[in-house]
């Protein structure tokens, strides 16, 4: 099943049954694309599940086969790493609805024709469901913890709120119980971005030469100001030119930032589809765990949601994060404790804002590590 | 193991009944928790300084970063069966709220603090005429937490004004338990166990 190290093995599993989603619909021939590391061990009690975040994948630890660039998280997985491969077996997969080998907009539908805009609308927990049937498929029945930062950690609250005998351990980074509406305001910026792009052509874009790679770059544009903070902003680029000595009174990308961010927008779009992009960030939007699990205006605490777990929870924040600010991270920790449930949580000080997840902040590789190691 | 322990948080851990739940607020890096945790309790702790709960978690423990004078809120009344605030009451902006909190979470209150009418305090404010720094207050005035002296008769008032109820009260000079009598002079340092 696992291989050792980073000899790991991209698969994909076809689910037999259709998967039932939140919109009411049931999908057909659902596939989902994961990546493992390291060995599960013979009572298979030593599998960590990682969720992704918005724009990830499931090359935690390995080479993207798309960009060729090193795994989004290699920093944190691997052999005596804080999600040490040497003694946990780790699982990654592609959301639902993702573009890199799990079912997604660009997926062919039963007709032989891309889903696009005719996939059902997807949730959270539709992609925790899909994570579910492959932890099913690979046997195993309890998770020894779920990570996750950013949507990862939607997706690892979720599967603790709606599948509780599934893990024991619980670490959901810089992320929140329910979308707050800043958010949405941003990603709503975003989606119209690709909508009001020509060449989105009502989401019908495969096979016609023609995509909105120009809706797509400045949704990732948009987006990626908010993964940073001002300081980390103003450290790196400041008022600086680019590659000029004064102003040339045109519209070029005058500045260092707008070029920084031309760049990550146009790279954006090699590598992403714009429907995924509509799709997944439409399932955060959607993202409340008290309607998960109770549905629309059911007057519940969000401490009712976790009622009678038997995990064990981490929950993380960063200082420099306006995007998931720490307030939304102490509300999941004080629902938890509420529900009597056994939790740890700290705000780190980092100076990368909603990024500081991805990057090199020591403090956080000792919090995983003696939460996983425990 | 409460042997290795500070002395005022031995006396804690000992009076704990077994297998209660419970809170540590100012958890620290946890040892006292984790005395706790081999008396069975469910322990959960609150800290602020967010290096003590990095700790706190590599050793297995459940702690919330968070700040006493705001943070009890959060917590339901009556939940708990002890709300254990050593050496923390003193650096709290409002120490009388702190109580008051203490013991609406939890059916018991442990709370232990320095004695500022200690006959050393006394005297070295006496006759220095300068705010004393001593083995349990060893930081000058200007940059200490301890932003609330108080001795062990303003306690009591406090208590008695509350209404609470002293179920017990141990008073501890140079690590050693020491009788009550005279305590206001004699303690550098006293443990409350309260309840409503």
């Amino acid at each position: 099943m696992a291989t050792a190290e980073f000899d790991a093995r991209s698969r994909v599993l076809t689910l037999a049954a259709d998967l039932p989603l939140d919109c009411g619909q049931a999908l057909p021939g659902v596939q989902v694309a994961y990546e493992t590391y390291g060995q599960l061990d013979a009572a298979r009690s030593n599998a960590v599940l990682v969720c992704h975040a918005t724009t990830g994948d499931q090359h935690v630890a390995s080479t993207n086969p798309r960009t060729g660039k090193p795994g989004w998280w290699q920093r944190m997985v691997g052999p005596a790493r804080p999600i040490d491969t040497d003694r946990m077996f780790v699982i990654c997969a592609n959301v639902l609805g993702g573009c890199l080998g799990s079912t997604g907009p660009a997926s062919l539908a039963p007709d032989g024709q891309p889903w696009a805009m005719r996939l059902p609308v997807l949730t959270i927990r539709d992609m925790v469901r899909a994570h579910v049937a492959l932890l099913d498929a690979l046997g195993i029945a309890r998770l020894a913890a779920v990570v996750g930062g950013s949507m990862g950690g939607m997706q690892a609250l979720s599967l603790a709120a709606n599948w509780p005998a599934r893990v024991d351990k619980v670490l959901a980074i810089a992320c929140t119980a329910a979308m707050p509406a800043q958010n949405i305001a941003f990603q709503e910026v975003g989606r119209q971005a690709i909508m009001a792009d020509p060449d989105w052509q009502q989401g019908a874009y495969y096979n016609t030469g023609r995509q909105p790679d120009a809706g797509l770059a400045v949704a990732r544009m948009a987006a990626h100001i908010t993964y940073l903070s001002e300081a980390s902003m103003h450290e790196k680029f400041g008022r600086r030119l680019q590659d000029r000595a004064a102003k040339t009174f045109g519209f070029d990308a005058e500045f260092q930032v707008e070029s920084y961010l031309r760049h990550q927008g146009v790279t954006f779009t090699t590598r992403f589809d714009a429907n995924s992009y509509l799709y997944i960030t439409r399932a955060m939007s959607y993202f409340d765990l008290i309607e998960e699990k109770f549905g629309p205006g059911s007057g519940a605490l969000l401490a009712d949601v976790f009622a009678g777990t038997d995990s064990r929870f981490c929950v993380v924040s960063f200082d420099s994060d306006w995007l998931y600010p720490t307030p939304e991270s102490r509300k999941i920790a004080h629902a938890l404790n509420a529900a009597g449930a056994p939790v740890s949580f700290m705000e780190l000080a980092a100076p990368f804002g909603h990024d500081s997840f991805l990057l090199d902040v020591p403090a956080l590789d000792r919090v995983v590590t003696g939460f996983l190691s425990q | 193991m409460s042997e290795a322990l500070r002395p005022d948080l031995a006396l804690i851990a000992d009076h704990v009944e077994p297998g209660s739940r419970l809170l540590d607020i100012g958890c620290g890096d946890g040892t006292l928790m984790t005395a706790l945790r081999a008396r069975r309790c469910d322990a959960r702790g609150l800290e602020l300084d967010p290096a003590n709960v990095a700790e706190c978690v590599a050793r297995g423990l459940s702690v919330i970063q968070g700040d006493a004078d705001f943070d009890l809120g959060y917590y339901p009344s009556q939940g708990l069966d002890y709300a254990i605030l050593s050496q923390t009451l003193q650096t709290t902006r409002r120490p009388d709220k702190v109580l008051d909190e203490l013991l609406r979470i939890g059916r018991r209150a442990v709370v232990s603090f320095p004695n500022f009418a200690h006959w050393r305090v006394r005297l070295s404010l006496l006759t220095g005429g300068r705010m004393p720094v001593t083995r349990l207050l060893p930081v000058a005035w200007y940059e200490t937490p301890n932003i609330h002296h108080l001795t062990v008769a303003d306690f009591r008032d406090l208590v008695r004004e509350r209404g609470y109820r002293v179920e017990r009260a141990w008073f501890l000079a140079g690590d050693t338990v020491i009788a009550p009598a005279g305590a206001n002079w004699r303690a550098e340092h006293a443990v409350f166990l309260l309840s409503r």
